[in-house]
């Protein structure tokens, strides 16, 4: 699948998705990468090393430093796949430099798939 | 998108890696939102500065910018911290807090942003023209900016501004061009508006209904800067309206075409609803007034009422340093002291821990407060005009 690159770089993984929107601010902890959101379809799980996977983000601008504190602490996704990147989430990428890419049909990735992103090219592979 | 030969240097590192990535934020929202090229700003003001709001990660970014010698390429001012920068210990603010605050000033500063510290930079000084390019960051001002005065900026979020500052550029799209600026709907008020607390019950009703729109105000009458400064605020709080005109009173208004859009009807009933809406508690344990933070005017307004008079129970009115310094010479600070109040410098209500200060429910005038307290700071709110919330509060 091809969308369009955010952020530049290249990740493998395994896909973690959310079908409702995720966000950061007061939705994930930067210093352990759990979702702690109440009632979100990921709470309780660690984003890190997966390929992050969701239509878009949500919440408050601060979810970009919250994005940019998981890289620093080592708890961030290995990529991040969105429908349509907003703002936020735009903004906290290329900050924490994570592989990016938005634009593709995501209804086609299930959690647990192995993915390959080639944020460069824009390019999003299972299998 | 169209970049020089120069901004092509920055976004392959040749001006190290802070403007590079820097200058991708700017590339890469341009390109999501359409931009055409970059263009020169004349001033930024950066929001995101309260270590309540961004907490460790954003302290570690900016030490991180500030660290690898980042500094602004146009004057560049600051958004309220979360707490007086003077007098803090005196005001009760938590030392964990404030230690981790100066932290936050320290990075600021070392990028060469000016430490203004209020969400009202046209009172003190970062006063753009009439059409000059800015990015703004801080919805209240990015209203005030676009509205009453007729300057360009979309409503950045604090990296984004802080990119601008740094890159000295903006990508070129939404308001900084025309065809953006025209109204979306009319909001026709029948209303009469006496207090401050009116426009802001205002603002707040017409946000939630118009969100990012853009609205036409017909029948407003008269409006001095600190009630159009409550409008707007208000609206960009319960919506995200970044742009009003009001006829007759904002410079945009009559080069806007009004026909064929809807209209909203505003008067006493939705304007009474409103003051409703917000009320959700009874008794203030404090009085917390200016916000958007108190100009001069508001400042010796409060200080006439309460002269020789002696309040039941704490109340502050935020400012910027630079209007309490002011306020100080004239004698206001004083009088407002000896009936028991305070003049708050630098933060604001919204952004400071007031719920770990042991306050409960507060009385507020401000629209953009009663709509923000309740989730920032746990607050009950009182919401009413200044000479109701007095009421029974000082003798």
């Amino acid at each position: 699948m091809r969308g369009r690159m955010i952020s530049p770089g290249k990740a493998r993984g395994e896909a973690m998705v959310s079908r409702e929107p995720v966000g950061f601010y007061g939705g994930i902890d930067p210093k352990t990468g759990v979702v702690i959101e109440k009632g979100h379809e990921l709470e309780g799980k660690s984003v890190r090393d997966k390929i992050l996977v969701f239509p878009q983000g949500k919440g408050s601008t601060v979810g970009s430093y919250v994005i940019y504190g998981l890289k620093k602490n080592g708890m961030a996704p290995a990529a991040i796949i969105n429908k349509e990147t907003e703002t936020i989430v735009a903004t906290g990428v290329i900050l924490a430099g994570i592989p990016c890419v938005d634009g593709i049909d995501i209804d086609k990735i299930k959690t647990g798939d192995k993915l390959v992103v080639d944020a460069d090219e824009a390019t999003v592979e299972i299998g | 998108m169209y970049l020089t030969k120069e901004q092509e240097r920055m976004l392959a590192g040749e001006q190290g890696e802070v403007l590079e990535r820097m200058f991708r934020l700017l590339a890469r929202l341009g390109d999501i939102y359409g931009a055409d090229r970059m263009i020169p700003v004349g001033s930024v003001q950066v929001a995101g500065v309260s270590y309540k709001s961004i907490g460790d990660p954003g302290l570690e970014f900016l030490e991180d910018m500030a660290g690898k010698g980042a500094k602004v390429r146009v004057p560049t001012t600051l958004n309220p911290p979360g707490m007086d920068l003077v007098d803090w210990k005196e005001l009760g603010f938590p030392e964990d807090f404030a230690e981790k605050q100066l932290q936050i000033m320290d990075a600021f500063k070392k990028m060469s942003i000016m430490m203004t510290a209020t969400c009202t930079p046209y009172l003190v000084g970062n006063l753009p023209r009439f059409g000059e390019h800015i990015a703004w960051s801080e919805s209240s001002a990015v209203s005030f900016a676009n509205s009453v005065i007729g300057a360009r900026t979309n409503r950045e979020g604090g990296p984004s501004a802080l990119a601008a500052a740094l890159c000295g550029v903006t990508p070129n799209y939404g308001l900084h061009l025309d065809e953006n600026r025209k109204p979306s709907v009319v909001v026709k008020v029948s209303a009469e508006l006496k207090d401050n607390s009116d426009f802001g019950a205002l603002g707040y009703h017409v946000g939630k209904l118009v969100k990012k729109g853009i609205p036409y105000f017909r029948g407003i009458e008269h409006a001095d800067v600190d009630q159009l400064k409550a409008l707007g605020a208000a609206m960009a709080a319960s919506g995200a309206v970044a742009l009003y005109h009001a006829e007759s009173l904002t410079p945009e208004a009559n080069l806007m075409n009004t026909e064929g859009l809807e209209t909203i009807d505003v008067g006493e009933r939705e304007l009474r609803e409103t003051y409703k809406a917000l009320n959700t508690g009874k008794d203030p344990d404090i009085v917390i007034l200016g916000c958007p933070h108190a100009s001069l005017k508001e400042i010796a307004t409060l200080a006439c009422k309460l002269e020789g008079k002696r309040l039941r129970g704490p109340l502050w009115i935020c400012t910027s340093r630079v209007t309490k310094e002011a306020a100080t010479r004239m004698g206001f600070t004083e009088i407002i002291e000896k009936a028991g109040g305070k003049v708050v410098a630098d933060t604001c209500t919204v952004v400071s821990p007031i719920e770990r200060m042991g306050y409960k429910t507060t009385g507020v005038n401000s629209g953009k407060a009663a709509n923000y307290l309740p989730g920032f700071c746990k607050q009950q709110v009182v919401f009413k005009s200044l000479d109701d919330l007095l009421e029974g509060r000082s003798a």
